[in-house]
Protein backbone atom coordinates (compact mmCIF):
# COMPACT_ATOMS: atom_id res chain seq x y z
CA UNK A 1 0.00 0.00 0.00
CA UNK A 2 1.14 3.56 -0.57
CA UNK A 3 1.44 6.09 2.25
CA UNK A 4 -1.90 7.78 1.49
CA UNK A 5 -3.66 4.46 1.44
CA UNK A 6 -2.12 3.47 4.74
CA UNK A 7 -3.37 6.66 6.39
CA UNK A 8 -7.05 5.71 5.44
CA UNK A 9 -7.96 9.41 5.52
CA UNK A 10 -8.97 9.76 1.84
CA UNK A 11 -11.13 6.66 2.16
CA UNK A 12 -12.85 8.03 5.28
CA UNK A 13 -13.51 11.35 3.51
CA UNK A 14 -14.93 9.53 0.52
CA UNK A 15 -17.26 7.51 2.75
CA UNK A 16 -18.45 10.62 4.59
CA UNK A 17 -19.03 12.25 1.23
CA UNK A 18 -21.43 9.53 0.23
CA UNK A 19 -23.29 9.90 3.52
CA UNK A 20 -23.50 13.67 3.03
CA UNK A 21 -24.81 13.25 -0.50
CA UNK A 22 -27.76 11.20 0.83
CA UNK A 23 -28.83 14.05 3.16
CA UNK A 24 -29.84 16.04 0.11
CA UNK A 25 -31.52 13.24 -1.80
CA UNK A 26 -35.29 12.72 -1.98
CA UNK A 27 -36.50 10.31 0.71
CA UNK A 28 -37.40 6.81 -0.48
CA UNK A 29 -39.85 6.23 2.37
CA UNK A 30 -43.34 7.64 2.86
CA UNK A 31 -45.39 8.09 6.04
CA UNK A 32 -47.80 5.19 5.52
CA UNK A 33 -50.72 5.10 6.35
CA UNK A 34 -51.06 8.92 6.37
CA UNK A 35 -49.60 8.99 2.89
CA UNK A 36 -50.10 6.29 0.29
CA UNK A 37 -48.22 5.68 -2.88
CA UNK A 38 -50.11 6.09 -6.12
CA UNK A 39 -50.98 2.75 -7.65
CA UNK A 40 -51.39 1.66 -11.20
CA UNK A 41 -54.85 2.14 -12.65
CA UNK A 42 -55.17 -1.57 -13.21
CA UNK A 43 -54.07 -2.45 -9.69
CA UNK A 44 -55.98 -5.43 -8.32
CA UNK A 45 -56.73 -5.11 -4.63
CA UNK A 46 -59.46 -6.23 -2.28
CA UNK A 47 -62.63 -7.71 -3.78
CA UNK A 48 -66.03 -6.10 -3.65
CA UNK A 49 -69.45 -7.58 -4.46
CA UNK A 50 -71.30 -4.83 -6.25
CA UNK A 51 -74.93 -3.83 -6.03
CA UNK A 52 -76.97 -2.66 -8.98
CA UNK A 53 -78.46 0.82 -9.38
CA UNK A 54 -81.41 -0.12 -7.11
CA UNK A 55 -79.19 -1.45 -4.36
CA UNK A 56 -79.86 -5.14 -5.03
CA UNK A 57 -76.97 -7.58 -4.93
CA UNK A 58 -75.82 -8.54 -8.40
CA UNK A 59 -74.28 -11.90 -7.48
CA UNK A 60 -76.40 -14.93 -8.37
CA UNK A 61 -74.00 -17.54 -6.96
CA UNK A 62 -73.42 -19.06 -10.39
CA UNK A 63 -70.04 -20.41 -9.30
CA UNK A 64 -68.08 -19.26 -12.32
CA UNK A 65 -65.67 -17.20 -10.18
CA UNK A 66 -65.02 -20.21 -7.97
CA UNK A 67 -64.35 -22.52 -10.92
CA UNK A 68 -62.12 -19.89 -12.56
CA UNK A 69 -60.14 -19.29 -9.35
CA UNK A 70 -56.72 -20.91 -9.71
CA UNK A 71 -56.13 -20.79 -5.95
CA UNK A 72 -59.56 -22.20 -5.04
CA UNK A 73 -60.09 -19.33 -2.66
CA UNK A 74 -63.81 -18.80 -3.28
CA UNK A 75 -66.68 -20.82 -1.82
CA UNK A 76 -70.37 -20.06 -1.84
CA UNK A 77 -73.79 -21.49 -1.18
CA UNK A 78 -76.83 -20.47 -3.16
CA UNK A 79 -80.37 -19.82 -2.06
CA UNK A 80 -83.68 -19.03 -3.65
CA UNK A 81 -85.03 -15.52 -3.39
CA UNK A 82 -88.34 -15.33 -1.56
CA UNK A 83 -91.24 -13.06 -2.38
CA UNK A 84 -90.63 -9.58 -1.05
CA UNK A 85 -86.85 -9.79 -1.35
CA UNK A 86 -86.71 -8.40 -4.87
CA UNK A 87 -85.09 -5.19 -3.61
CA UNK A 88 -82.29 -7.16 -1.95
CA UNK A 89 -81.32 -9.60 -4.69
CA UNK A 90 -81.38 -8.99 -8.40
CA UNK A 91 -82.13 -12.52 -9.62
CA UNK A 92 -84.18 -15.42 -8.31
CA UNK A 93 -81.04 -17.09 -7.02
CA UNK A 94 -78.57 -15.37 -4.72
CA UNK A 95 -75.51 -16.15 -2.62
CA UNK A 96 -76.49 -17.00 0.95
CA UNK A 97 -72.83 -17.23 1.91
CA UNK A 98 -69.89 -16.10 -0.14
CA UNK A 99 -66.39 -16.44 1.23
CA UNK A 100 -63.00 -15.53 -0.12
CA UNK A 101 -59.90 -16.72 1.68
CA UNK A 102 -57.51 -13.80 1.31
CA UNK A 103 -54.54 -15.94 2.28
CA UNK A 104 -55.22 -18.20 -0.67
CA UNK A 105 -56.15 -15.45 -3.10
CA UNK A 106 -53.41 -14.43 -5.48
CA UNK A 107 -55.29 -11.35 -6.75
CA UNK A 108 -55.11 -12.50 -10.36
CA UNK A 109 -58.52 -11.06 -11.25
CA UNK A 110 -59.81 -14.17 -13.02
CA UNK A 111 -62.98 -14.08 -10.88
CA UNK A 112 -63.68 -10.59 -12.16
CA UNK A 113 -63.16 -11.77 -15.72
CA UNK A 114 -65.38 -14.84 -15.27
CA UNK A 115 -68.31 -13.02 -13.66
CA UNK A 116 -71.26 -12.88 -16.09
CA UNK A 117 -73.21 -10.48 -13.90
CA UNK A 118 -70.50 -7.84 -13.31
CA UNK A 119 -70.83 -8.53 -9.59
CA UNK A 120 -67.29 -9.07 -8.35
CA UNK A 121 -64.52 -6.54 -8.85
CA UNK A 122 -61.03 -6.10 -7.49
CA UNK A 123 -60.80 -2.55 -6.16
CA UNK A 124 -57.85 -0.37 -7.06
CA UNK A 125 -57.69 1.44 -3.74
CA UNK A 126 -58.01 -1.21 -1.04
CA UNK A 127 -55.79 -3.99 0.29
CA UNK A 128 -56.48 -6.90 2.55
CA UNK A 129 -54.82 -5.56 5.72
CA UNK A 130 -52.50 -7.60 7.91
CA UNK A 131 -54.20 -9.42 10.78
CA UNK A 132 -53.19 -11.56 13.71
CA UNK A 133 -55.44 -14.58 13.19
CA UNK A 134 -55.69 -16.76 10.12
CA UNK A 135 -59.47 -17.07 10.26
CA UNK A 136 -59.79 -13.31 10.05
CA UNK A 137 -58.61 -13.57 6.47
CA UNK A 138 -61.72 -15.46 5.39
CA UNK A 139 -63.87 -12.61 4.14
CA UNK A 140 -67.59 -13.28 4.19
CA UNK A 141 -70.43 -11.34 2.66
CA UNK A 142 -70.38 -8.89 5.57
CA UNK A 143 -67.02 -7.56 4.44
CA UNK A 144 -67.29 -8.16 0.69
CA UNK A 145 -70.66 -6.72 -0.27
CA UNK A 146 -70.59 -3.07 -1.16
CA UNK A 147 -72.29 -1.04 1.60
CA UNK A 148 -75.70 0.35 0.76
CA UNK A 149 -75.56 3.98 -0.28
CA UNK A 150 -77.67 6.23 1.88
CA UNK A 151 -79.02 9.58 0.74
CA UNK A 152 -76.30 11.47 2.62
CA UNK A 153 -73.35 9.63 1.17
CA UNK A 154 -74.67 9.64 -2.37
CA UNK B 1 -75.90 -53.58 -45.53
CA UNK B 2 -75.36 -50.10 -46.92
CA UNK B 3 -72.06 -48.38 -47.44
CA UNK B 4 -72.05 -44.62 -47.07
CA UNK B 5 -69.38 -41.93 -47.09
CA UNK B 6 -69.73 -39.45 -44.27
CA UNK B 7 -67.38 -36.46 -44.39
CA UNK B 8 -65.02 -38.55 -46.49
CA UNK B 9 -65.07 -41.48 -44.06
CA UNK B 10 -66.56 -44.71 -45.32
CA UNK B 11 -68.77 -46.66 -42.97
CA UNK B 12 -70.92 -49.72 -43.43
CA UNK B 13 -74.21 -49.93 -41.57
CA UNK B 14 -77.40 -51.95 -41.55
CA UNK B 15 -80.16 -51.00 -43.97
CA UNK B 16 -82.64 -48.62 -42.40
CA UNK B 17 -80.10 -46.98 -40.10
CA UNK B 18 -80.36 -43.22 -39.98
CA UNK B 19 -77.51 -41.01 -41.17
CA UNK B 20 -77.04 -39.77 -37.60
CA UNK B 21 -76.59 -43.28 -36.23
CA UNK B 22 -74.13 -44.06 -39.03
CA UNK B 23 -72.16 -40.94 -38.10
CA UNK B 24 -72.20 -41.99 -34.47
CA UNK B 25 -70.71 -45.29 -35.53
CA UNK B 26 -67.74 -43.28 -36.82
CA UNK B 27 -67.78 -41.09 -33.70
CA UNK B 28 -65.66 -38.09 -32.88
CA UNK B 29 -66.06 -34.57 -34.22
CA UNK B 30 -67.95 -35.46 -37.39
CA UNK B 31 -71.12 -36.48 -35.52
CA UNK B 32 -73.90 -33.93 -36.07
CA UNK B 33 -75.37 -32.50 -32.87
CA UNK B 34 -78.89 -33.55 -31.89
CA UNK B 35 -81.22 -31.67 -29.60
CA UNK B 36 -84.50 -33.52 -30.07
CA UNK B 37 -83.48 -36.99 -31.27
CA UNK B 38 -83.10 -39.49 -28.44
CA UNK B 39 -82.28 -43.10 -29.28
CA UNK B 40 -84.31 -44.76 -26.47
CA UNK B 41 -87.45 -42.83 -27.41
CA UNK B 42 -89.49 -44.06 -30.35
CA UNK B 43 -90.63 -41.35 -32.74
CA UNK B 44 -88.26 -38.68 -31.46
CA UNK B 45 -86.27 -36.58 -33.90
CA UNK B 46 -86.87 -34.29 -36.84
CA UNK B 47 -87.96 -31.28 -34.81
CA UNK B 48 -84.98 -29.18 -33.82
CA UNK B 49 -83.16 -29.27 -37.19
CA UNK B 50 -79.66 -28.92 -35.71
CA UNK B 51 -78.61 -32.24 -37.21
CA UNK B 52 -79.10 -31.04 -40.80
CA UNK B 53 -76.57 -32.45 -43.27
CA UNK B 54 -75.98 -32.16 -47.01
CA UNK B 55 -76.47 -35.29 -49.08
CA UNK B 56 -74.34 -34.76 -52.18
CA UNK B 57 -75.13 -38.16 -53.64
CA UNK B 58 -78.45 -39.81 -52.89
CA UNK B 59 -77.40 -43.41 -53.53
CA UNK B 60 -75.31 -45.53 -55.86
CA UNK B 61 -78.33 -46.11 -58.11
CA UNK B 62 -79.47 -42.50 -58.19
CA UNK B 63 -76.41 -40.27 -57.69
CA UNK B 64 -78.32 -36.97 -57.80
CA UNK B 65 -77.85 -34.81 -54.67
CA UNK B 66 -80.83 -34.24 -52.42
CA UNK B 67 -82.26 -30.77 -53.18
CA UNK B 68 -82.35 -29.52 -49.59
CA UNK B 69 -80.45 -30.16 -46.40
CA UNK B 70 -81.93 -33.18 -44.64
CA UNK B 71 -82.36 -33.94 -40.95
CA UNK B 72 -79.85 -36.72 -40.38
CA UNK B 73 -81.68 -38.18 -37.38
CA UNK B 74 -84.72 -39.27 -39.41
CA UNK B 75 -83.24 -39.84 -42.87
CA UNK B 76 -82.34 -43.47 -43.50
CA UNK B 77 -79.12 -44.30 -45.32
CA UNK B 78 -78.98 -45.75 -48.83
CA UNK B 79 -76.16 -47.70 -50.35
CA UNK B 80 -73.57 -45.38 -51.91
CA UNK B 81 -74.82 -42.26 -50.18
CA UNK B 82 -72.32 -39.41 -49.81
CA UNK B 83 -73.00 -37.07 -46.87
CA UNK B 84 -71.22 -33.89 -45.89
CA UNK B 85 -71.44 -32.41 -42.43
CA UNK B 86 -68.45 -30.49 -41.06
CA UNK B 87 -66.88 -30.23 -44.51
CA UNK B 88 -69.83 -28.35 -45.98
CA UNK B 89 -70.09 -24.58 -45.55
CA UNK B 90 -73.83 -24.60 -46.25
CA UNK B 91 -74.48 -27.03 -43.40
CA UNK B 92 -72.42 -25.03 -40.93
CA UNK B 93 -74.18 -21.79 -41.88
CA UNK B 94 -77.60 -23.42 -41.60
CA UNK B 95 -76.68 -24.75 -38.17
CA UNK B 96 -75.59 -21.31 -37.05
CA UNK B 97 -78.96 -19.95 -38.10
CA UNK B 98 -80.80 -22.73 -36.29
CA UNK B 99 -78.91 -22.06 -33.07
CA UNK B 100 -79.92 -18.43 -33.38
CA UNK B 101 -83.55 -19.47 -33.84
CA UNK B 102 -83.42 -21.79 -30.82
CA UNK B 103 -81.99 -18.99 -28.71
CA UNK B 104 -84.57 -16.40 -29.77
CA UNK B 105 -86.90 -17.11 -26.89
CA UNK B 106 -84.33 -18.68 -24.59
CA UNK B 107 -83.83 -16.47 -21.52
CA UNK B 108 -80.05 -17.14 -21.32
CA UNK B 109 -80.27 -17.27 -17.54
CA UNK B 110 -77.43 -19.81 -17.36
CA UNK B 111 -75.96 -18.30 -14.16
CA UNK B 112 -79.23 -19.14 -12.41
CA UNK B 113 -80.10 -22.35 -14.28
CA UNK B 114 -79.33 -25.70 -12.67
CA UNK B 115 -78.62 -27.30 -16.04
CA UNK B 116 -75.63 -25.03 -16.76
CA UNK B 117 -72.48 -27.04 -17.25
CA UNK B 118 -74.27 -30.07 -18.66
CA UNK B 119 -76.69 -28.31 -20.99
CA UNK B 120 -76.88 -29.45 -24.60
CA UNK B 121 -78.04 -26.04 -25.77
CA UNK B 122 -75.11 -24.40 -24.01
CA UNK B 123 -72.65 -26.72 -25.72
CA UNK B 124 -74.39 -26.33 -29.05
CA UNK B 125 -74.39 -22.55 -29.01
CA UNK B 126 -70.80 -22.51 -27.79
CA UNK B 127 -69.71 -24.61 -30.74
CA UNK B 128 -72.00 -23.44 -33.49
CA UNK B 129 -73.57 -20.15 -32.43
CA UNK B 130 -72.57 -16.54 -32.51
CA UNK B 131 -71.83 -14.62 -29.33
CA UNK B 132 -74.22 -11.74 -30.00
CA UNK B 133 -77.97 -11.73 -30.56
CA UNK B 134 -79.80 -9.77 -33.26
CA UNK B 135 -83.18 -10.25 -31.61
CA UNK B 136 -84.61 -7.09 -30.12
CA UNK B 137 -88.24 -7.97 -29.42
CA UNK B 138 -89.30 -9.08 -25.93
CA UNK B 139 -88.80 -12.79 -25.30
CA UNK B 140 -91.82 -14.83 -24.33
CA UNK B 141 -92.09 -15.42 -20.61
CA UNK B 142 -93.93 -17.94 -18.47
CA UNK B 143 -94.24 -18.49 -14.75
CA UNK B 144 -92.54 -21.48 -13.16
CA UNK B 145 -94.81 -24.51 -12.88
CA UNK B 146 -94.55 -27.32 -10.34
CA UNK B 147 -95.10 -30.69 -11.99
CA UNK B 148 -95.72 -32.70 -8.88
CA UNK B 149 -93.57 -32.46 -5.77
CA UNK B 150 -90.25 -33.21 -7.47
CA UNK B 151 -90.17 -31.63 -10.92
CA UNK B 152 -90.18 -27.98 -11.85
CA UNK B 153 -91.00 -26.72 -15.34
CA UNK B 154 -89.37 -23.53 -16.58
CA UNK B 155 -91.27 -23.04 -19.80
CA UNK B 156 -89.12 -20.01 -20.72
CA UNK B 157 -86.12 -22.27 -21.26
CA UNK B 158 -87.95 -24.93 -23.29
CA UNK B 159 -86.96 -25.46 -26.93
CA UNK B 160 -89.95 -27.75 -27.66
CA UNK B 161 -87.93 -30.83 -28.49
CA UNK B 162 -90.83 -33.10 -27.39
CA UNK B 163 -88.44 -35.53 -25.66
CA UNK B 164 -90.28 -35.30 -22.34
CA UNK B 165 -93.61 -35.82 -24.09
CA UNK B 166 -92.36 -39.03 -25.71
CA UNK B 167 -90.90 -40.14 -22.38
CA UNK B 168 -94.20 -39.56 -20.61
CA UNK B 169 -96.00 -41.43 -23.36
CA UNK B 170 -93.66 -44.38 -23.62
CA UNK B 171 -92.25 -44.88 -20.13
CA UNK B 172 -95.46 -44.12 -18.31
CA UNK B 173 -98.81 -45.71 -19.10
CA UNK B 174 -101.13 -42.77 -18.77
CA UNK B 175 -100.72 -39.69 -20.89
CA UNK B 176 -100.38 -36.83 -18.44
CA UNK B 177 -97.99 -34.52 -20.17
CA UNK B 178 -98.13 -32.98 -23.62
CA UNK B 179 -97.67 -29.91 -25.75
CA UNK B 180 -100.45 -27.32 -25.82
CA UNK B 181 -100.81 -24.66 -28.47
CA UNK B 182 -99.07 -24.22 -31.76
CA UNK B 183 -96.02 -22.47 -33.15
CA UNK B 184 -94.87 -19.58 -31.04
CA UNK B 185 -97.60 -20.21 -28.48
CA UNK B 186 -96.74 -23.89 -27.99
CA UNK B 187 -95.91 -24.92 -24.44
CA UNK B 188 -95.43 -28.03 -22.37
CA UNK B 189 -98.60 -28.46 -20.41
CA UNK B 190 -99.84 -31.00 -17.92
CA UNK B 191 -103.51 -30.81 -18.87
CA UNK B 192 -104.48 -28.33 -16.20
CA UNK B 193 -102.29 -28.99 -13.19
CA UNK B 194 -102.45 -32.75 -13.53
CA UNK B 195 -99.52 -33.85 -11.44
CA UNK B 196 -97.22 -36.43 -12.88
CA UNK B 197 -97.35 -39.18 -10.30
CA UNK B 198 -95.97 -42.10 -12.30
CA UNK B 199 -93.04 -43.94 -10.72
CA UNK B 200 -90.78 -43.14 -13.68
CA UNK B 201 -91.82 -39.53 -14.21
CA UNK B 202 -88.45 -38.22 -13.02
CA UNK B 203 -86.87 -39.36 -16.26
CA UNK B 204 -88.26 -36.31 -18.05
CA UNK B 205 -85.57 -34.37 -16.17
CA UNK B 206 -82.82 -36.51 -17.67
CA UNK B 207 -84.09 -36.37 -21.23
CA UNK B 208 -84.54 -32.59 -21.22
CA UNK B 209 -81.66 -31.11 -23.24
CA UNK B 210 -82.04 -27.71 -21.57
CA UNK B 211 -82.95 -26.61 -18.07
CA UNK B 212 -86.69 -26.57 -18.67
CA UNK B 213 -87.39 -29.61 -16.51
CA UNK B 214 -85.28 -29.67 -13.38
CA UNK B 215 -85.06 -31.66 -10.19
CA UNK B 216 -86.60 -29.73 -7.29
CA UNK B 217 -84.56 -31.65 -4.72
CA UNK B 218 -81.42 -30.37 -6.44
CA UNK B 219 -82.64 -26.86 -7.09
CA UNK B 220 -79.86 -24.34 -6.39
CA UNK B 221 -78.09 -26.86 -4.14
CA UNK B 222 -74.78 -26.61 -5.95
CA UNK B 223 -73.26 -26.14 -9.36
CA UNK B 224 -72.72 -29.30 -11.36
CA UNK B 225 -68.99 -28.68 -11.78
CA UNK B 226 -68.43 -28.65 -8.01
CA UNK B 227 -69.98 -32.08 -7.56
CA UNK B 228 -68.31 -35.41 -8.11
CA UNK B 229 -70.06 -37.90 -10.36
CA UNK B 230 -69.81 -41.51 -9.23
CA UNK B 231 -71.32 -44.66 -10.63
CA UNK B 232 -73.38 -46.50 -8.05
CA UNK B 233 -76.08 -49.12 -7.83
CA UNK B 234 -78.61 -50.51 -5.38
CA UNK B 235 -81.13 -53.31 -5.35
CA UNK B 236 -84.22 -51.61 -6.62
CA UNK B 237 -87.48 -53.54 -7.07
CA UNK B 238 -88.79 -51.20 -9.78
CA UNK B 239 -85.77 -50.26 -11.90
CA UNK B 240 -82.26 -51.45 -12.65
CA UNK B 241 -80.85 -49.29 -9.84
CA UNK B 242 -77.83 -48.29 -11.89
CA UNK B 243 -77.33 -44.57 -11.44
CA UNK B 244 -74.83 -41.74 -11.28
CA UNK B 245 -74.50 -40.01 -7.93
CA UNK B 246 -73.52 -36.37 -7.90
CA UNK B 247 -72.12 -35.59 -4.51
CA UNK B 248 -69.82 -33.40 -2.56
CA UNK B 249 -67.86 -35.01 0.23
CA UNK B 250 -70.13 -37.59 1.83
CA UNK B 251 -73.40 -35.98 0.82
CA UNK B 252 -75.34 -37.07 -2.23
CA UNK B 253 -76.80 -33.96 -3.81
CA UNK B 254 -78.41 -35.49 -6.86
CA UNK B 255 -79.10 -38.84 -8.47
CA UNK B 256 -79.42 -39.19 -12.24
CA UNK B 257 -79.47 -42.00 -14.75
CA UNK B 258 -76.20 -42.86 -16.45
CA UNK B 259 -75.76 -40.94 -19.67
CA UNK B 260 -73.53 -41.81 -22.60
CA UNK B 261 -71.41 -39.42 -24.64
CA UNK B 262 -74.47 -38.18 -26.54
CA UNK B 263 -76.26 -37.43 -23.24
CA UNK B 264 -78.66 -40.31 -23.78
CA UNK B 265 -79.62 -42.35 -20.74
CA UNK B 266 -78.52 -45.97 -20.68
CA UNK B 267 -81.34 -47.13 -18.42
CA UNK B 268 -84.27 -45.17 -17.06
CA UNK B 269 -84.44 -45.08 -13.27
CA UNK B 270 -87.37 -44.84 -10.90
CA UNK B 271 -88.38 -41.92 -8.72
CA UNK B 272 -87.46 -43.71 -5.50
CA UNK B 273 -83.85 -44.02 -6.62
CA UNK B 274 -83.79 -40.51 -7.99
CA UNK B 275 -85.46 -38.50 -5.26
CA UNK B 276 -85.53 -40.50 -2.05
CA UNK B 277 -82.17 -42.24 -1.78
CA UNK B 278 -79.88 -39.37 -0.91
CA UNK B 279 -77.62 -41.18 1.58
CA UNK B 280 -74.22 -42.67 0.77
CA UNK B 281 -75.28 -45.76 2.74
CA UNK B 282 -78.13 -46.43 0.30
CA UNK B 283 -75.70 -47.07 -2.52
CA UNK B 284 -72.83 -49.32 -3.52
CA UNK B 285 -70.23 -47.06 -5.08
CA UNK B 286 -68.56 -48.48 -8.17
CA UNK B 287 -66.13 -45.66 -8.82
CA UNK B 288 -65.76 -42.27 -10.42
CA UNK B 289 -67.57 -41.71 -13.65
CA UNK B 290 -65.61 -40.85 -16.77
CA UNK B 291 -66.02 -37.18 -17.65
CA UNK B 292 -64.94 -35.79 -20.98
CA UNK B 293 -61.80 -33.67 -20.73
CA UNK B 294 -63.48 -30.73 -22.46
CA UNK B 295 -66.37 -30.59 -19.99
CA UNK B 296 -66.38 -28.05 -17.18
CA UNK B 297 -67.29 -30.92 -14.84
CA UNK B 298 -63.81 -32.36 -15.37
CA UNK B 299 -62.32 -29.53 -13.28
CA UNK B 300 -60.99 -31.16 -10.09
CA UNK B 301 -62.41 -34.50 -11.16
CA UNK B 302 -59.99 -37.31 -10.54
CA UNK B 303 -60.25 -40.72 -12.08
CA UNK B 304 -58.04 -43.71 -11.68
CA UNK B 305 -54.82 -43.09 -13.59
CA UNK B 306 -54.35 -45.17 -16.70
CA UNK B 307 -51.15 -46.79 -15.47
CA UNK B 308 -52.94 -48.40 -12.54
CA UNK B 309 -55.73 -49.92 -14.56
CA UNK B 310 -54.10 -53.32 -15.16
CA UNK B 311 -53.24 -53.85 -11.47
CA UNK B 312 -56.59 -52.93 -9.92
CA UNK B 313 -58.95 -55.92 -10.12
CA UNK B 314 -62.64 -55.73 -11.08
CA UNK B 315 -62.69 -52.14 -12.25
CA UNK B 316 -66.04 -50.78 -13.37
CA UNK B 317 -66.34 -50.15 -17.08
CA UNK B 318 -66.58 -46.40 -16.65
CA UNK B 319 -63.11 -46.05 -15.15
CA UNK B 320 -61.26 -47.90 -17.87
CA UNK B 321 -59.79 -45.45 -20.31
CA UNK B 322 -58.94 -46.17 -23.87
CA UNK B 323 -55.20 -46.55 -24.22
CA UNK B 324 -53.69 -44.81 -27.22
CA UNK B 325 -52.94 -47.39 -29.88
CA UNK B 326 -49.46 -47.37 -31.28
Amino acid sequence: MTLSERMYLPAIAQGLGITLKHFFKKKATINYPEETRSRSEIWRGLHVLKRDENGAERCTACGLCAVACPAEAITMTAGERKKGEEHLYREEKYAVTYEINMLRCIFCGLCEEACPKAAIFLQDDKLAPARYERDEFIYGKDRLVEPLKTTETK
Amino acid sequence: MAKITFDGIEVEVEDGTTILQAARKIGGDVVPPAMCFYTPLKGSGGKCRVCLVKVTQGSARDPRPMPKLVASCITPVQDGMVVENTTNEEVLNARKGIVEMLLINHPLDCPVCDQAGECDLQNLSYEHGVSATRYEEPRRTFDKVDLGPYIQLHMTRCILCYRCVYTADQITEKRVHGVLGRGDAAEIGTYIENVIDNDFSGNVIDVCPVGALTDKTWRFKNRVWFTKPMNAHRDCPTCSGKVTLWGRGDTVLRVTARKDEYAEVEEFICNTCRFDKKEMSDWTIEGPRHIDRGSVISANHYELPVVNVPIVPNLPKSTVKKMPTE
